[in-house]
């Protein structure tokens, strides 16, 4: 295959439409990639920018429409072709593999491209290290990938990428996983790959961090281009009307009654190695927001409340009676809830249906003497609870796996609710959830505070802690090092607290 | 820093298989001092000729993140056949020649394996206790039941041939045969094809992640393919090698075993959700496997408690570092 290298417009796609089973995923989509540009494709879950990765990637094949690579037009396309002119994708899972090394992961689709028969690990590493070299990273060429953080496995993932001569990196979701810190790094990179010439397409629903970098923005909506332009006329807003067709306005939480009666009340809480000193109380119809970088041990604190980790010292008492520690059972018997950060090990049973994952959580309470089930009282609580936390499906039949990331989030949420606790402990609530669903699980949260539940959140994503949070903690190595209202902080300064 | 790598040491199968080793041959030699010799030393040799084929075999396939239980039939199936078609047919055939025939037809066989496998996407479980089954069957009722006494010469002659010989301070003798020459060939060739060849790396890729092996371009179905056609290769060499030792072709014979080759394998630390296994651990495992089969009545366990002994054992050596890596976990969160 011969390419024009110099050509401007290193990808073009022309009136791109392709449908599955009578589903239009895409429709007539156009766009241009050129040389050294960074381009955002922006879109909630089903807005078709898989199927456009999967069609970039020559995974999928278009139904109809043009597709140029340096100006020359693409009849037939495979992953394999694609991926020697040059079009690298990074998937959200990285596709590494956590039992190779760090070098042999760059650096083995690049061996598998030159047809080489034998392994040479001298070569191997070598490239390895030049790779990182050229991205700015340092890492250990020997360490097994299953060792490292989510944001070096990213890492790994682009010098991967671009160990392969890579001219346009695809990344999907590249932030959702990272902390603050790790996205600027993550975007200095940017900076240097593209000064090199490789143009990068982040495909995403969290987008408004990537904008600075990038040249152009694009937005999908319903297999549609809904949008379009250069990306100074995009900020956070525009984007988020553009990607669900109507107006997200982040609002603050409505006040809290000052004589609310206390609720839930921490003391001394510290677990060695993890946090010290931790007192804190929360109050009927506060949310409480608990922030802090990866590390600063806002995650094994979370755990700590709902038992999953076993503090040191401390006590943690409901509306003033002690509960024991270290015990998720008689949390949740207290009434603690807990909707974990990565709800797919960890909150959900992905292939059993949606209706059984909500029903779970509330077998005791539906067995007649003798441990039958009463059904039908069962499955009528369970149906009321996903409308009313408007879960959407064609059937509560269906496994969970088949919802998106926002629905996934609701049928945990019901599944909490339905056993009528008094404390919501919520970790990372919104974490790969698409926008319009990230407002709605908000409106939920705003909800729920209303009715009298005490809820604590657990994130870093900042605008969330505003939009939701009466007062927010913010963490540090441990520590609980400033308690601030609301209402009384913005997001630079909350930014600069948290780094500080 | 030396605390943390002799405690991330310890947590390795290899190193529990090794002191456990270790541990076995003192008690044995307390019990009986005759058992530290050269004879014991052949015995168990000899004794992990075979095991030691089939394991390399079972190892490739656990590290490919697949499983094989019918490495056992293969072996069965293909030293009747072969023993039974150069009786009748090339009974002049050398030993060699015979070896590459047991090969051959353990490849076949195998390919059933791979194409079932690789060509259609079913579970290799399935179609392993499938096939173990088939060709079990197929040989009781088409080639025969009866066993072979008197082998094809070659393959007697191979049975004879020894590496070493030699005559106990009692008069009795020792020896150790050339086939042990053919496991280490084994040995040092599945080790030049895991860490020496794309194929090899691509075994562990698949094992690690099958969708990532076949985003960045892994040929999947002919790396599984080929894994099961080597697998029935070496299935095909045990088989030869394990009748010309025995001198006889008994059709009823090795099945059965794969769960002590199987368990060897696991306990030299490979993993059965796959992408990891090694040599050594695989070796270690087969060593120590061998130890408890043939040494048992040594330190004074009953013989009819063998396979409670390996339970124990499978259990001990990989629940142990389950459970540490278990509470590593629980540590770092």
């Amino acid at each position: 295959m011969t390419l024009n290298l110099d050509a401007p417009d290193l990808i073009t796609l022309v009136g791109v439409t392709k449908t599955y089973s009578g589903i239009t995923a895409l429709n007539d989509v156009s766009i241009t990639i050129k040389r050294g540009e960074a381009v955002c494709l922006a879109g909630e879950n089903g807005s078709g920018k898989s199927t456009l990765i999967k069609i970039l990637a020559g995974v999928e094949r278009c139904d109809s429409g043009r597709i140029e690579f340096s100006g020359v037009e693409q009849t037939v396309l495979n992953p394999r072709l694609c991926a020697a002119s040059g079009i690298k994708v990074i998937f959200q899972d990285f596709s590494l593999f956590p039992n190779l090394s760090v070098a042999e992961n760059i650096a083995f689709s690049a061996e598998i491209s030159t047809g080489a028969k034998l392994f040479h690990k001298k070569r191997v590493d070598e490239l390895a290290r030049i790779t990182m070299q050229r991205v700015g990273v340092d890492l250990d060429l020997n360490a097994a990938v299953e060792t490292l953080s989510v944001a070096h496995k990213q890492l790994v993932a682009i010098c991967r990428a671009l160990a392969t001569d890579a001219r346009l990196i695809i990344m999907d979701e590249p932030t959702t996983a990272l902390t603050e810190k790790e996205v600027r790094a993550l975007l200095a990179i940017i900076r240097r790959l593209k000064a090199d010439g490789v143009a990068v397409l982040f495909v995403s629903h969290k987008l408004a961090e990537v904008l600075e970098v990038c040249e152009s923005v694009m937005v999908l909506r319903n297999g549609k281009k809904v949008a379009e332009g250069p990306a100074h006329e995009f900020d956070a807003n525009i984007l988020t009307r553009h990607m669900t067709g109507r107006d997200v306005a982040p609002s603050a939480p409505s006040p809290l009654d000052s004589a609310a009666p206390q609720l839930l009340s921490v003391k001394n809480l510290a677990k060695s190695g993890a946090f010290q000193d931790v007192s804190f109380n929360l109050h009927q119809g506060e949310v409480l927001g608990i922030s802090g970088l990866l590390g600063s041990g806002r995650t094994a604190l979370a755990k700590a409340l709902f038992g999953l980790v076993a503090p040191d010292a401390g006590s943690i008492a409901i509306q003033g009676k002690d509960i024991a520690l270290g015990d998720p059972l008689k949390a949740a018997a207290a009434g603690i809830g807990y909707v974990p950060e990565d709800r797919l090990t960890e909150g959900l049973f992905l292939l059993q249906p949606i209706a059984r994952n909500v029903a779970i959580g509330r077998l005791e309470a539906h067995a007649s003497t003798g441990g039958l089930l009463n059904l039908a009282t069962l499955w009528s609580e369970t149906a009321d609870w996903l409308k009313r936390l408007k879960v959407k499906t064609s059937s509560i039949e269906a496994p969970v796996r088949s919802l998106s990331g926002g629905n996934q989030q609701r049928v945990v949420l019901a599944r909490w609710l339905a056993r009528g606790p008094k404390v919501l402990v919520l970790n990372g609530p919104s974490v790969g959830v698409d926008v319009g669903s990230k407002a709605e699980i908000h409106e939920i949260i705003a909800g729920l505070s209303q009715q009298g539940l005490g809820v604590i959140v657990i994130s870093d994503d900042l605008p969330e802690l505003l939009s939701t949070c009466h007062r927010i903690l913010v963490m540090k190595e441990g520590r609980i090092i400033e308690d601030v209202a609301g209402n009384a902080i913005n997001e630079a300064d909350l930014a600069h607290r948290l780094a500080s | 820093m030396m605390k943390a790598m002799i405690s991330k040491n310890l947590a390795r199968n290899e190193t529990l298989v090794l002191l456990v080793i270790i541990g076995f041959c003192i008690f044995a030699a307390v019990s009986d001092p005759s058992f530290l010799s050269i004879p014991t030393l052949t015995d168990l040799l000899r004794g992990s000729i075979v095991l030691t084929i089939f394991a390399v075999a079972a190892m490739l396939v656990l590290v490919s993140g697949g499983i094989d239980v019918s490495f056992t039939a293969i072996a069965a199936f293909t030293m009747y056949a072969t023993a039974m078609l150069l009786n009748t047919y090339a009974p002049g055939v050398p030993w060699y020649l015979a070896l590459v025939l047991g090969m051959v037809i353990g490849a076949c066989l195998g390919s059933i394996n791979g194409a079932l496998i690789a060509g259609l996407g079913l579970p290799t479980l399935i179609v392993t206790l499938g096939t173990l089954s088939v060709f079990r069957g197929f040989m009781l009722t088409f080639i025969g039941q009866k066993q072979i006494t008197t082998l094809p010469p070659g393959m007697r002659e191979f049975g004879r041939m020894m590496m070493i010989r030699g005559e106990n301070a009692d008069g009795s003798f020792y020896a150790l045969p050339w086939a042990f020459a053919a496991t280490i060939m084994v040995v040092l060739v599945t080790w030049f094809i895991l860490h020496r060849t794309m194929l090899g790396r691509s075994i562990f890729a698949i094992g690690g992640s099958v969708e990532s092996a076949r985003r960045i371009g892994i040929n999947v179905r002919a790396t599984q393919f080929f894994i099961y056609v080597y697998v029935g290769a070496l299935a095909g060499l045990g088989g030869m090698i394990h009748s010309s030792m025995a001198r006889v072709a008994n059709p009823f014979d090795l099945v059965g075993l794969e769960l002590y080759v199987i368990a060897a394998v696991v306990l030299g630390g490979a993993r059965l959700a796959g992408g990891y296994g090694t040599l050594t651990g695989t070796l270690l495992g087969v060593a120590l496997i061998v130890l408890v089969r043939n040494s048992l009545v040594v330190i004074g366990v009953p013989a009819t408690w063998q396979s409670v002994a390996v339970g124990i054992l499978i259990l001990i050596g990989t629940g142990l570092p389950a459970w540490q890596a278990k509470r590593a976990a629980a540590r770092a969160a």
